[in-house]
């Protein structure tokens, strides 16, 4: 790659926010919501990759590990418990080794209806540096350990704590997966520009991320869900011009704090209350994304 | 250009952890706990009372409040005294006047310069738990292990003038080496509170008992780290109680740490909101205030 293809790899044009196709989600919704709790196996002691350190302390990082592990003992079924009560199923970003590892997490979210893309192999091991033949065998990995652990077949992907090289999204659409997270430009799903095959962009968010909500932004529980109802009531409301996607990315070491779910779970409450969404998984969005604005987006009307 | 191999070995890539200082549970899977008097939420409050030396420690990282400014930080260290000198004793008091009995993580070093502080908190029925030695005695892999166990025993030395040596141990940021498990089992310790993975206390392969303190409820993430007020603070506990005290009515008894500290709660602009906070917790029917050690006791005897 060149330096003026580094400095933008093209993956998609520019199509300002305004007079767009009009996109509307079953049943006349303005609005797709989905929730993509991230399922996550953290290692105590990874290898180095020369690109990025896992722990900021000297191994064992017992803060950083435990408080992650967390999710795995305690505040993943108290997250689920309230996704479930309110009606809206989990799309998981999941660390493909929790399969191994904590079978019965993952055996809870496949139980609940959830759907599974990969988010790597671990958490702790990221995609930077990686040639071509390796990034091979993580797509191919995270593929046949899903099937093996869930019957599912992945269809999308997050990039292992968002790392990537600049040909992850052609691999992917090699492969047949239907969408990424990994792209933040727009409120609505966008075609990506691949090598071969087709690909599209799911709105996630860091902006919402239960992980920029307080460890970023820092804000308080009633803060965060109050950061949330204002998305939804804005992204609502604009989708009565086109269709809008709202994703709630969440970790249930986060959400899952005593302190936290009472507030997030009003949110829930409010969006299921609302009438003007599609609680969807994200491979649903991607369907109908497929179905009835895919050609228009990419050839014109 | 490409990664090691081994970058794509996954060795320990099995079922359980990758590890095997403890065993995998989940808390909602396990049997059902109750606390004495039929209480289902064991609040816990844990203070940590600290000695930072003017002269701060990088070896492995500077811990958590510790110096700022070039020497002399007259500015922390002062500020940090000021939690020993008044805010503690405003703690104290709060804690007589609500009738709760709490835990105090202490530095030996506080023992050794303030005895005083530590005939008071036994005088008035509070738990000690050994919490190092100084704000310079932190512990991480690289500390060889010698020098890792006299450290263990100096704090343990220190602490047993209160008359009864602690139960409990407290890391320095809750930081330890791959040896800790091993050393403190090995000083006699039952229990310790540095891993935030649970809401429950759960044993090491060792035989160590995990209590867990959590990471995020404490006065120095919510106020410090995170710059919120303390009457949100106080909030963010009130939700954790009702949200636990429910839960127990399906899934049996739980902990609510309160992890504090003197010189961030017992300001005086925040010590009347934590006063109130505790008088609150105090009326409520579900709530056990217990020592960590209670706590630990009590789960034992039902395991």
């Amino acid at each position: 790659m060149d330096t003026v293809q580094r400095a933008d790899p093209q993956l998609y044009d520019f199509k300002p926010y305004r007079a767009r196709p009009k996109i509307v989600w079953p049943g006349g919704k303005q609005i797709a919501v989905w929730v993509a709790p991230n399922l996550e196996y953290y290692e105590l002691d990874p290898p180095a990759n020369p690109n990025r350190k896992s722990w900021t302390r000297p191994h064992p990082d017992v803060v950083g590990f435990s408080h992650r592990d967390h999710s795995n003992r305690v505040s993943h079924w108290r997250m689920a418990e309230v996704m479930t009560k309110y009606g809206f199923p989990g799309s998981v970003s999941l660390s493909v080794a929790l399969c191994q590892h904590h079978p019965e997490v993952v055996a809870d979210a496949n139980r609940r209806g959830w759907e599974f893309f990969s988010h790597g192999i671990y958490n702790t091991r990221y995609t930077y540096g990686m040639d071509e033949a390796q990034e091979r065998a993580i797509i191919e990995d995270s593929i046949r350990t899903v099937r093996e652990a869930t019957g599912q077949t992945i269809r999308g992907w997050l990039a292992p704590a968002l790392t990537h090289t600049t040909r992850t999204l052609d691999l992917l659409a090699e492969y047949g997966l239907h969408y990424t997270c990994d792209l933040y430009h727009d409120d609505q799903p966008q075609p990506v520009k691949v090598k071969s095959g087709r690909l599209i962009s799911i709105p996630y968010s860091l902006e919402v991320n239960d992980h920029y909500g307080f460890f970023v932004y820092n804000m308080s529980p009633r803060d965060y869900a109050d950061a949330l109802i204002r998305q939804y009531q804005r992204l609502a409301s604009e989708g009565e011009q086109s269709g809008t996607v709202m994703c709630i990315p969440l970790h249930a070491y986060l959400i899952g704090q005593p302190h936290r779910i009472g507030p997030f779970a009003e949110v829930l409450k409010h969006i299921a209350a609302d009438g003007r969404a599609w609680i969807a998984r994200a491979g649903e969005i991607a369907d109908h994304y497929y179905d009835h604005h895919y050609q228009e987006a990419v050839h014109g009307a | 250009m490409a990664l090691e191999p081994s970058y794509l070995e996954y060795a320990k890539r099995r079922e359980g952890y990758d590890h095997d200082l403890y065993e995998w549970s989940s808390i909602f899977s396990r049997s059902p706990v109750g606390w004495p008097g039929g209480k289902s939420v064991a609040v816990w409050v844990c203070v940590s009372l600290e000695w930072f030396p003017m002269t701060p420690s990088d070896k492995p990282f500077r811990a958590p409040g510790h110096m700022v400014t070039p020497y002399p930080d007259y500015r922390h260290y002062t500020a940090r005294e000021y939690g020993t000198r008044v805010g503690f004793y405003r703690l104290l008091d709060a804690f007589k006047k609500a009738g709760v009995k709490a835990s105090v993580a202490t530095n030996g070093a506080i023992a050794e310069r303030y005895p005083q502080i530590i005939r008071d908190i036994v005088a008035e029925g509070h738990e000690i738990i050994a919490h190092s030695t100084d704000m310079n005695g932190t512990i991480a892999t690289g500390l060889p292990e010698a020098e890792e166990r006299a450290l263990i025993d100096r704090s343990l030395a220190a602490l047993s003038v209160a008359g009864k040596k602690p139960s409990g141990w407290l890391s320095i940021a809750r930081s330890q080496s791959w040896n800790t498990p091993r050393l403190l089992k090995e000083a006699g310790l039952t229990y310790m509170c540095d891993w935030a993975n649970d809401e429950l206390p759960y044993a090491f392969s060792n035989g160590l008992i995990n209590l867990p303190l959590n990471h995020e409820l404490s006065d120095r993430q919510v106020i410090t780290v995170q710059q919120q007020s303390i009457d949100s603070y106080a909030q963010q506990v009130v939700d954790a109680f009702d949200w636990l005290a429910n839960e127990a009515k399906s899934h049996g008894g739980r902990v609510l740490p309160l992890h504090i500290t003197p010189y961030i709660v017992g300001l005086p602009y925040r010590i009347d909101a934590f006063e109130k906070l505790l008088e609150q917790l105090s009326k409520r029917r579900e709530a056990w205030f217990a020592t960590g050690e209670d706590i630990v006791t009590s789960w034992r005897t039902q395991q």
